[in-house]
């Protein structure tokens, strides 16, 4: 299966070209991109482990660049993705976000049903990933 | 036509009998709003050989203190503070006959964080008075004042997305088609094919409540089965509008129980429901962590005739006052009524934290919305995959774009009518990001985005031709040399 999280997922993975221009797209608005990566992508895991601070400073898509390379070197087996985080008043929140990494295979969810009163069920999502040990997730661990 | 004050004063304000409205305190050019005020704009039509002036006093009048006659007992009250003022008429441009009434209240008229009680000063009795041939209120200004009185929407554009997990693009919707006659087992089969195909949403249209095709606990049952099910294989976060109206409170609280319960992110109501019923339905969501998504149903009864009624401009104010996420404000090029700059005008009150007046928008007043929550404005019916850069182009970013038919009735079926929309919608973002100009190089960016998604290629072939190109029946009445009051 395919997580279709983020912004971009139903297109084709993104070339670093057209992560580079995403990139400044979310500088030129002022935005801070952040880089964050996880081994479990359940719909509902909201924080992602963080790749150093949101880069509030950098105004160089370049640099940004330098740190995905860095983050995939080390979690390259893993999800990691970038967002965009507006701080201005009335939004301060996240403004765009797309996975620029996957594992080679992605294992998806399982769905538990337990039966409960009436015609109710009780659902789970469950990703297949986490039944390994964060960090031995995907391949031959890292 | 603005002159002067008419007003009668001292003691023969108060002789028994009839008097103009004009000479009784309704009309008061001098008078200048005061930040605190409630203004109404109307728009106003006399009878023939009706003083407009006279006409304008009336509205102020029979929609706040007056009667047809003096009452000596206005003498017992600060009868003055509590007459709303007619301050400012005038003729509506290319439009003979036709005059716009400035007309301000005092805070004092209204219940906190009442819709029922606005609305019934406002357009209680004087929509069928004798002397106007029509009336129609326009826009209005609701001070700060007053706004902080009000709940707001129960989530707002930002923690619903947050909810969600979506960013930076339009969510997708799709309406379960047909609206009527599916049984709970079929409707949840295209909930789920849409939303596994790659929309975010489902919505049960305004008329589908509990009938005898389909009772609204089975519909609940499957529907929440399809939710999880594409949650399941897609990792994304789905939600289906799951419509809780009903013939009374009790019947909708049961029903938003019972979607809570079944962990149903999001609930749906009709604005037939009426004012206070949406207002309980906003507190319910804001108490139980549920997106609120109203449906418009019945508005165009009011809203589209230029000469009587009520803007939707209005409504859309009163609905963020009431607490509502999400609501229906048209497509500009789908198959309802629309004209892009008046549309334009409904996503700004919608969104934006501060509205500055915008004639050529049919927005009169500068309105502070003081940190109120945003209310996401949903784009549905009649809009398909191909319409896609102009769709972004008018409506932005922050915005539901419903395709039903768009959706079901691709000729692959449904999963490949949800691809097409969201490989679309994403190939757009993608350009627009990028810099490109993607309004005009829209088609070539939808043909290229097709050369690698065949249920794209097929969207575009079959619905290429289809547009409605009609004359609005409600654009703003609009000269540039014309100021804004205030």
């Amino acid at each position: 299966m395919r997580v279709t999280q983020g912004c971009f997922s139903f297109l084709p993975d993104l070339t670093d070209e057209q992560i580079t221009a995403q990139v400044q797209y979310c500088l030129d608005k002022g935005w801070a991109v952040n880089i964050e990566f996880t081994d479990d992508p359940h719909p509902r895991n909201t924080y992602w482990e963080m790749w150093g601070l949101p880069m509030f400073d950098l105004r160089d898509a370049a640099g940004i660049m330098k740190e995905l390379a860095e983050c995939r070197r080390v979690y390259g087996d893993r999800y990691i993705r970038m967002s965009g985080f507006d701080s201005a008043h009335g939004w301060e929140s996240v403004r765009i976000s797309f996975i620029v990494n996957r594992p080679k295979d992605e294992p998806g969810f399982r769905l538990q049903r337990q039966e409960v009163g009436g015609r109710s069920i009780r659902y789970t999502t469950v990703s297949y990933a986490v039944d390994r040990p964060e960090g031995e997730r995907y391949g031959d661990g890292a | 036509m603005n002159e002067h004050s008419m007003t009668v004063r001292g003691k023969d304000r108060y002789k028994s009998g009839v008097m103009e409205y004009k000479k009784m305190g309704y009309w008061e050019p001098d008078y200048t709003p005061r930040d605190t005020d409630v203004i109404a704009l109307f728009r106003v039509t006399p009878q023939d050989g009706v003083d407009p002036i006279e006409a304008c006093a009336a509205v102020a009048g029979e929609s706040s203190t007056a009667t047809w006659t003096v009452v000596w007992t206005d003498r017992l009250t600060a009868a003055e503070k509590y007459r709303a003022k007619c301050y400012r008429v005038d003729p509506v441009p290319n439009s003979p006959g036709s005059y716009f009434a400035y007309i301000a209240y005092d805070l004092d008229l209204f219940e906190p964080g009442s819709i029922a009680n606005l609305t019934a000063s406002i357009i209680g009795n004087v929509f069928g008075f004798k002397p106007l041939k029509a009336l129609r209120l326009e826009d209005m200004r609701l001070p700060i004042a007053y706004v902080k009185t009000f709940q707001g929407p129960a989530t707002g554009i930002v923690v619903e997305r947050e909810r969600l997990d979506k960013f930076g693009r339009p969510l997708l919707g799709a309406t379960v088609k047909p609206k009527l006659g599916l049984s709970g087992r079929n409707y949840g089969r295209v909930v789920y094919e849409a939303l596994k195909g790659g929309l975010d949403f489902c919505k049960d249209d305004e008329n589908i409540n509990s009938q005898p095709f389909m009772h609204w606990r089975d519909r609940f049952l499957y529907c929440m089965e399809a939710v999880n099910r594409a949650q399941a294989a897609t990792g994304e976060v789905k939600g289906t509008y799951l419509n809780v109206t009903a013939a009374t409170m009790e019947d909708m609280y049961e029903r938003a129980d019972f979607a809570k319960q079944l962990g149903s992110v999001i609930i749906m109501i009709d604005l037939v429901i009426g004012y206070t019923a949406i207002q309980s339905m906003a507190k319910w969501a804001r108490r139980n962590d549920m997106i609120l998504h109203l449906h418009r149903a019945g508005h165009s009864t009011y809203t589209r005739q230029r000469l009587h009624g009520v803007s939707f401009r209005v409504i859309a104010k009163w609905m963020r006052l009431a607490g509502v996420d999400h609501i229906h404000a048209g497509t500009v090029v789908g198959k309802l009524e629309g004209d892009p700059a008046t549309t334009r005008g409904y996503y700004d009150i919608c969104r934006q934290d501060f509205n500055p007046a915008t004639l050529e928008h049919g927005v009169f007043f500068d309105q502070n919305w003081a940190s109120l929550n945003q209310m996401m404005p949903v784009a549905s019916g009649g809009i398909h995959a191909g319409q896609m850069h102009q769709l972004l182009d008018h409506l932005g970013e922050d915005v539901v774009l419903q395709f039903g038919g768009g959706t079901i009735g691709h000729p692959k079926g449904i999963q490949a009518g949800a691809t097409a929309n969201r490989v679309a919608l994403e190939a757009m973002i993608l350009a627009r990001n990028e810099g490109r100009d993607y309004v005009h190089e829209g088609p070539e960016i939808l043909a290229k985005a097709a050369q690698t998604c065949t249920p794209l290629r097929d969207a575009l072939e079959v619905w290429k031709d289809v547009t409605f190109n009609y004359e609005s029946t409600d654009s703003p009445d609009f000269v540039p040399t014309a100021t804004p009051a205030m």
